[in-house]
């Protein structure tokens, strides 16, 4: 037998680049290297590329070519965006409003700013993740210059109200940005229906190339430069721009926006399988999330009484790619604060699994991990001093 | 991440269940964590004739907990007494920085489970030489002798 056969599930930690994208991208990194700031003819080549590059994520944002920003991803975009509206409005105010449940480049920036001297409201959610647009009216004061909040959650896949979000932002002309990163591909966006000022995506997560994403810049947005240097992106984002990978972005996000119905359809048939079979199988398990305004293909399900790390390891060991919140794995050993958010309790918290399927899967994956996953459980909670605790039968074995 | 001995003991755990009528249990949970840890053992004649555990918590855990068992098994209480954390993560040959407290999980639940015999013979529980000694390894020091 050759290797063990690999079962991703694992799309919003990232995804493949797709051979379409790899293929567009090949010739920026040989023939056509030219930097785009030189006047000769493959310069000429890489500036073209990078107009054609942004007209194709305008076109999936519904927004106009000189509102895109290229930048090194989603991380450097938020960082932008909430840094950059800070700065440029320091005048008018200090105060930022966000949730609890928002990615840590916004998180962590948030922090920053606030040993900076600005005051940040961290809005809750509600036990499926959703901001209450009533809590954020009544967060804003006449001092909050910045209202960030996700499009949809990475861990759990909850799609916020956006539109409706960005609408009271909008009523009280206070800019309003989203992280976008895991809802590109999956939900249709429109900056302007959406009451959007700014939001972040990154390429690599809709199967195009890593270390490349977008800001988009409302025109008429104050905002400063994060990046200072060259006059690259029209003075607003210094540095020679990653044509390859822009080119990849583009052509990646032109597929992604394509069809997605299309996609969702049967991305979401397997999910749904995948998430009842689970259910149906394993007893005692929880599912985070909201049931519906979730992403396609997350899966966000607790099994009591076990931890996540050991899931992981045994499900690696099978072949399957899968995350947690589990404080085990998280560096910090606190468990996932969007979890946590959600109210869920830390115990619950540590036995929580998340699968995120997407392009690659196949209904053979699904079948594959109902038939591992149920043994992995069992396996775990018979040596779980807990399972045997809530008075479950946790000694026999039921193989 | 893990070596190839942790591996073996989290995928082949020994001395997994429950003793019953144990002589002591110890049952201690992970401050740093949230994860517990219950150690059962037997003991005869001062001697530690079976061990077991039931843990909920990582893959670090669980081969500490398997290889903790193994090492006191056939041990007098003070042999076993003296076996440290790092005693166990150096068996499992070696444990990532961030993973060495759920190896002091396992001293822990030791420690407990024989102060809970002796609490039950009548005798004064030993205490803890220096409780916070343990090799944490939160300064990313390995597994570096600290005496
Ligand atoms: S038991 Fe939580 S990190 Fe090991």
């Amino acid at each position: 037998m050759g290797e063990k056969r690999i079962i991703y599930m694992d799309h919003s930690a990232t995804t493949y680049v797709r051979q379409e994208v790899v293929d567009a991208m090949a010739p920026y990194h040989t023939e056509n290297f030219g930097n785009p700031s030189s006047i000769y003819r493959i310069a000429r080549a890489s500036k073209k590329a990078i107009d054609t590059a942004r007209a194709q994520v305008a076109q999936a944002l519904g927004a106009d070519a000189d509102e895109i920003y290229f930048t090194s991803g989603g991380s450097e975009s938020d960082n932008w965006a909430i840094k950059g509206i800070a700065s440029a409005n320091i005048r008018k105010g200090s105060h930022i409003i966000t949730s609890q449940i928002e990615h840590h480049a916004v998180i962590h920036t948030c922090q920053y700013l606030e040993k900076e001297g600005f005051t940040v409201t961290y809005l809750p959610v509600d036990r499926y993740g959703l901001v209450d647009p009533a809590d954020l009216e009544k967060a804003i004061t006449d001092k909050t210059i910045l209202i960030s909040i996700m499009y949809a959650n990475n861990e759990i896949g909850t799609i916020e109200p956006i539109a409706e979000l960005g609408a009271i932002a909008r009523n009280h002309k206070i800019p309003f940005h989203t992280d976008a990163v895991q809802a590109v591909g999956n939900v249709p966006i429109d900056v302007n229906a959406q009451n959007i000022d700014l939001l972040s995506l990154s390429a690599h997560k809709f199967y195009g190339p890593k270390g490349v994403g977008v800001l988009y810049i409302r025109k008429g947005t104050k905002i400063d430069n994060l990046i200072h240097g060259g006059g690259q992106e029209r003075r607003r984002r210094a540095g020679t721009e990653n044509i390859a990978g822009i080119v990849g972005l583009g052509k990646a996000i032109e597929l992604a926006t394509a069809d997605i119905e299309g996609h969702n359809k049967k991305i979401q048939a397997m999910r749904d399988r995948l998430q009842k079979g689970i259910i149906a199988t394993i007893p005692s398990t929880h599912l985070n999330g909201h049931p519906e305004k979730r992403l396609p293909g997350n899966i966000n399900i607790s099994f009591e009484f076990i931890e996540g790390e050991s899931m992981l390891l045994w499900l690696d060991d099978e072949g399957i790619c899968a995350s947690t919140g589990s404080a085990c794995t998280s560096g910090s050993l606190e468990p996932s604060h969007v979890l946590l958010a959600t109210g869920l309790p830390v115990e619950i918290s540590h036995g929580s699994l998340r699968l995120t399927l997407g392009n690659i899967n196949t209904d053979a994956d699904v079948d594959f991990v109902l038939e591992v996953l149920p043994k992995v459980v069992t396996r775990l909670r018979d040596m779980s001093p807990l399972y045997k605790k809530s008075g479950k039968d946790g000694g026999c074995n039921v193989q | 991440m893990y070596s190839d001995k942790v591996m073996d003991h989290f995928k082949n755990p020994r001395n997994v269940g429950e003793i019953e009528n144990p002589s002591g249990v110890g049952e201690v949970g992970n401050p740093v964590c949230g994860d517990i840890m219950n150690i059962y053992l037997k003991i005869e004649n001062n001697v530690i004739t079976d061990a077991k555990f039931k843990t909920f918590g990582c893959g670090a855990a669980i081969a500490s907990s398997s290889m903790a068992t193994e090492l006191i098994r056939g041990k007098t209480l003070e042999e076993a007494w003296d076996i440290s954390n790092k005693a166990v993560a150096e068996a499992l040959e070696g444990l990532p920085p961030v993973k060495m407290h759920c190896s002091v999980l396992a001293e822990e639940g030791i420690h407990k489970a024989i102060n809970d015999y002796r609490k039950k013979q009548g005798l004064e529980p030993w205490v803890e030489k220096n409780p916070h000694s343990h090799d944490h390894e939160e300064d990313g020091e390995g597994l570096t002798c600290q005496h």
